[in-house]
């Protein structure tokens, strides 16, 4: 008997090739970006708040049927066939221009906002008067580049995120926290303070501003910032004061029980984009100790950059203005100085042994120096209080790190460098945090006995660089500061070896661990690890 | 110094060599023809899939061997003389050794079919699997994988991957039901069909022809069915891979013979890994074992025994984990496909059809003895104890919550599972 067989699948299995379906959902989604190019290049629409909503929705509507077609016909499961194969995925010419085009978009709206059609008092054109309608909608004013921006962003995070939940929608963990994110950007970052400032038209935009969180939002503490706050009547002075328990008391006790993903994962705007945009690229994350070893030094010295810049900030603002603050210059510096004293005093006392000594002689060093320079220029009654002009080093912070680090090479660069390029090696919130994750934490990525195939899908997909097998293999748990807890180690392992998990501190770190398997008294093992 | 000279770079000789250079500064040197560096051979079919490239698989930089003084050597041993303790490879340089382990893993098992040779026919075990299965995938729109176990359907999902239709040869009644009880067994082959492929049940490979340039056309099935195709995976099991060592006078049954030590009949000749044989199995172990762990306790004991800590290869409870497509499985303890005289079963199913969960205890004493876990991740750490400290079915129910190593938010099955135990649950 011989037959001649068809295919017999019912499904196509390639992501190679696209299907038709997926053809037309490009066109679709193509089309919505290419209105956005005509508005771009002054082409007069006739009717604008359609034409938008068009474009939009056409975008939107692109990507849902295009994530429709890759993952509803399939089983649910992992679904990364081919990432390291397609150009756009694996730093091909399709990813190289997509780095390109997304960096020049980041420098236009940074620096050359005129060219889309942001022109001050002059009234918008091009692309940002195409988005007028929708912008005095939400928040009665005319549309700025920051409001465009912010509406593409949110349109990336929110159809971008339907795709993840797909790609993912066996995982609830997954589904779970992408939803969290897409409504902080939706809800928070987006519609609330266009919102609040429709009702408040009188007030400036930083009164509205509730996901505001210094260092992330690094001008929080400088003078014009607070005196919006201050001078915002209630509003600003909620603002002021949710920001301030914020950082002082809601983060250290969310970060203690839930590790610093309670903020990247879950709620932070730019780890969204991160996770739903910048998934496809996940991947292409650094994992050599080479550059775990820059990450240290360079996240730890935007940390120090900030903190300076904030100190010198403050201390200007209440050179300048005393009348509006409760504490003097003077209680200012010998507060600041005092708190690094028994924050690095601390730390050396009770954690030393759970950090590397280059990094506990970098710490203590640089904590009194801070405290020698500070205190030096307080006793000669100088105003810059670190030596440097504050309004210079603030102007220094905002461009090289608020715009150039954040902005053009922490999302430009993700077909190149990965998604979490800005998390990784820039972020000062994610520093804290993660010191914090490190040092005081419930959070940790258990590893499940001797089960670990050292296949190295873990290390593969984490979007931080670290290396998951590393320590998987071992049998030791991973407890990295620049963890973000975003599970997809554990989601794609084949083997069940990861969970994240907030549990007990004690045992939570556990180098030299014992694999399970060999036959070792396993009483004994229990009692070394408590 | 001593030099202690490892065969093989898979994860047994290389655990060996890592725990050799941890106790000792012993002159240690790997020779392998697979690979200049150690990879993970479990995720070769990854990089087929494009999840990861090659690079990936190797756990350890480059510079890790330079900076724990490890040489590497690639070569092929073609000769073991063990009264000169000398080897000799394929280009004739020879190797002076004081001790040899012997770490060459397997090689994928060809049962003497007519064809198995052929251009277009290979198995999926070592490095050079992957790099012929890439070039014959060029030119192929259907497969053939015959044989039902867990190479098997791996190399299914990586074929699936780029478009090839394939048909998989399954000789037993149902998909492994050697090992698998037969409701577990079902469930992955309800999820084989569910991905679209074309499973022949009770079908064995009878004859694989080739076309006019000696490349593979079809097969012809033990049922008289010829199915067109352009390539052919083996992977009904694998086998020491030790063909290098007959004549050497080192005993070999199936695999290399070893005492609990690992030392073969030879002095200072040590054999560890998928090649290495038991004299007498441990346990219900078989004495050959190809698993990951296995090969890496028995590394990690042969480098004791070596470094002057003589050490027994002990292993203690089995487990053991693997994917079919898309549903995970882990075991602990000991499930076989028919219960023995003594044994009750407890099988529960979700109503998925894709997670499940076996309990096997003792009818008498209520002692646990193992599990089978599909679609749901358990802690390793929980039933080893609960296996070590002899605990009852009764303990594994009641501290079932705490055995779940699912991601947080999943949903969890604990209250069902219980409620569907049928026997009245005994204090603990």
């Amino acid at each position: 008997m011989s037959s001649t067989i068809t295919n017999l699948s019912v499904i196509q299995h390639s992501n190679a090739m696209q299907s038709t379906k997926q053809k037309a959902a490009l066109a679709i989604g193509l089309s919505g970006l290419f209105i956005l190019a005509l508005a771009l290049l002054n082409v007069q629409l006739p009717n604008k708040a359609i034409w938008l909503s068009i474009s939009l929705a056409a975008i939107v509507a692109g990507t849902v049927m295009y994530a429709n077609d890759l993952y509803l016909h399939h089983p649910a499961g992992i679904k990364n066939n081919g990432i390291w194969f397609k150009s756009l995925t694996s730093k091909g010419v399709l990813g190289w221009s997509l780095g390109i085009l997304l960096t020049l978009f980041y420098v236009i709206i940074y620096w050359y906002p005129q060219y889309l059609g942001f022109n001050g008092e002059k009234g918008n054109t091009g692309l940002i008067a195409f988005f007028d309608p929708l912008s005095k909608l939400l928040n009665g004013h005319a549309a700025s580049q920051w409001f465009v921006y912010g509406t593409l962003y949110t349109v990336a995070i929110l159809s971008l995120g339907y795709k993840f939940i797909l790609k993912y929608r066996h995982n609830k963990y997954q589904v779970v926290r992408t939803v969290s994110v897409m409504f902080f950007q939706l809800a928070f970052a987006f519609l609330i303070p266009e919102i609040l400032s429709k009702l408040n038209p009188d007030k400036a935009y930083f009164t509205k501003d509730i996901k505001n969180m210094w260092p992330l939002n690094y001008y929080f503490f400088e003078d014009w910032h607070l005196k919006n706050l201050i001078s915002g009547g209630n509003l600003g002075m909620f603002m002021l004061l949710f920001g301030l328990v914020l950082i002082f008391i809601g983060s250290p006790i969310l970060t203690y029980f839930f590790g610093k993903r309670w903020y990247c994962s879950w709620v932070c705007g730019c780890g969204g984009l991160a996770e739903t945009a910048g998934d496809s690229f996940r991947h292409l994350s650094n994992k050599s100790t080479k550059a775990w070893k820059f990450e240290r030094w360079s996240i730890h010295l935007v940390l120090v950059f900030v903190f300076i810049t904030t100190v010198s900030v403050i201390h200007s603002f209440l050179s300048n203005n005393p009348g509006y603050s409760i504490i003097t210059r003077n209680q200012f510096i010998y507060g600041v100085a005092a708190f690094i004293a028994v924050l690095i005093g601390g730390l050396y006392f009770f954690k030393r042994k759970n950090m590397d000594k280059d990094a506990v002689y970098t710490m203590v060093s640089l904590a009194v120096v801070l405290v020698a320079v500070m205190l030096l220029n307080q006793f000669s009654g100088k105003q810059n209080i670190l030596f440097i002009d504050s309004y210079k080093l603030r102007q220094w912070y905002g461009f090289a790190i608020g715009a150039a680090f954040s902005g053009v090479i922490g999302v430009g660069f993700y077909p190149l460098l990965g998604s979490r390029v800005w998390c990784r090696f820039g972020c000062p919130m994610a520093a804290i945090l993660g010191l914090q994750q490190r040092l005081f934490s419930r959070f940790r990525i258990t590893t499940n006995g001797g089960q670990c195939i050292s296949c190295g899908n873990c290390s593969n997909a984490c979007e931080m660089g670290i290396d998951v097998r590393a320590y998987a293999q071992k049998g030791e748990n991973i407890v990295r500061s620049s963890c973000v807890g975003c599970g997809i180690c554990s989601a794609v392992c084949p083997r069940g070896v990861l969970k994240l998990e907030n549990g007990k501190e004690e045992g939570r770190i556990n180098g030299g661990a014992v694999l399970l398997g060999n036959d070792v008294d396993l009483l004994q093992l229990l009692k070394n690890k408590n | 110094m001593e030099h202690i000279v490892i065969i093989g770079n898979g994860i047994s000789g290389v655990t060996a060599a890592r725990h050799i250079r941890r106790l000792s500064d012993k002159k240690i040197t790997i020779i392998s023809s697979e690979a200049d560096y150690f990879f993970s051979r479990t995720a070769l079919m990854y990089v087929y899939m494009g999840h990861m490239k090659f690079e990936h698989t190797q756990p350890y930089e480059n510079n890790f061997w330079v900076k724990n003084n490890i040489n590497l050597k690639n070569g092929f041993v073609k000769h073991v003389d063990t009264s000169r303790k000398i080897l000799r490879l394929e280009n004739d340089e020879k190797v002076h050794f004081n001790k040899l382990i012997i770490a060459t893993g397997s090689n994928s098992n060809k049962f003497g079919w007519p064809g198995q040779d052929l251009e277009g026919v290979t198995g999926l075990y070592h490095k050079q699997d992957l790099e012929n299965i890439e070039k014959y995938t060029t030119s192929t729109t259907r497969a053939v994988v015959v044989g039902g176990g867990l190479i098997g359907i791996e190399l299914t999902e990586m074929l699936l991957s780029r478009n090839i239709s394939v048909t998989f040869l399954v000789r037993e009644k149902s998909f492994w039901d050697i090992v698998l009880p037969r409701e577990e067994s079902e469930m992955i082959n309800r999820h084989i069909l569910e991905h679209g492929i074309d499973l022949k049940l009770e079908t064995g490979l009878k004859e694989i022809i080739a076309d006019e340039n000696g490349r593979t056309k079809a097969v012809i099935t033990d049922k008289g069915e010829t199915i067109a195709c352009q390539l052919v995976g083996l992977t009904a099991g694998v086998s020491p891979n030790i063909h290098f060592l007959k004549g050497s006078g080192i005993e070999l049954g199936r695999g290399v013979k070893v005492d609990r030590f690992l030392r073969t009949n030879v002095e200072d000749i040590y054999a560890i890994g998928d090649c290495a044989e038991q004299h007498q199995a441990i346990g219900n172990r078989r004495p050959i074992e190809a698993v990951w762990y296995t090969g890496r306790m028995m590394g990690e004991t042969v480098a004791k025994t070596i470094c002057g800590k003589p050490m027994q290869y002990n292993p203690g409870n089995w487990f053991n984990s693997a994917k079919f497509l898309d549903i995970e499985y882990q075991t602990y303890g000991w499930v076989f496909a028919q219960p023995k005289e003594n044994e009750e079963h407890f099988y529960w199913e979700h109503r998925s059809g894709k997670k499940c969960i076996r309990f096997v205890y003792d009818k008498n004493t209520r002692e646990f003895i193992g599990t089978n876990i599909l679609g749901i991740r358990m802690r390793h750490e929980f039933f080893d104890k609960a296996l070590t400290e002899k605990q009852s079915i009764d303990y594994v129910m009641h501290n079932l919550s705490a055995a779940n190593f699912d991601p947080e938010f999943f949903t969890r099955h604990e209250v069902e599972i219980k409620t569907a135990f049928p026997h009245q649950l005994q204090p603990a």
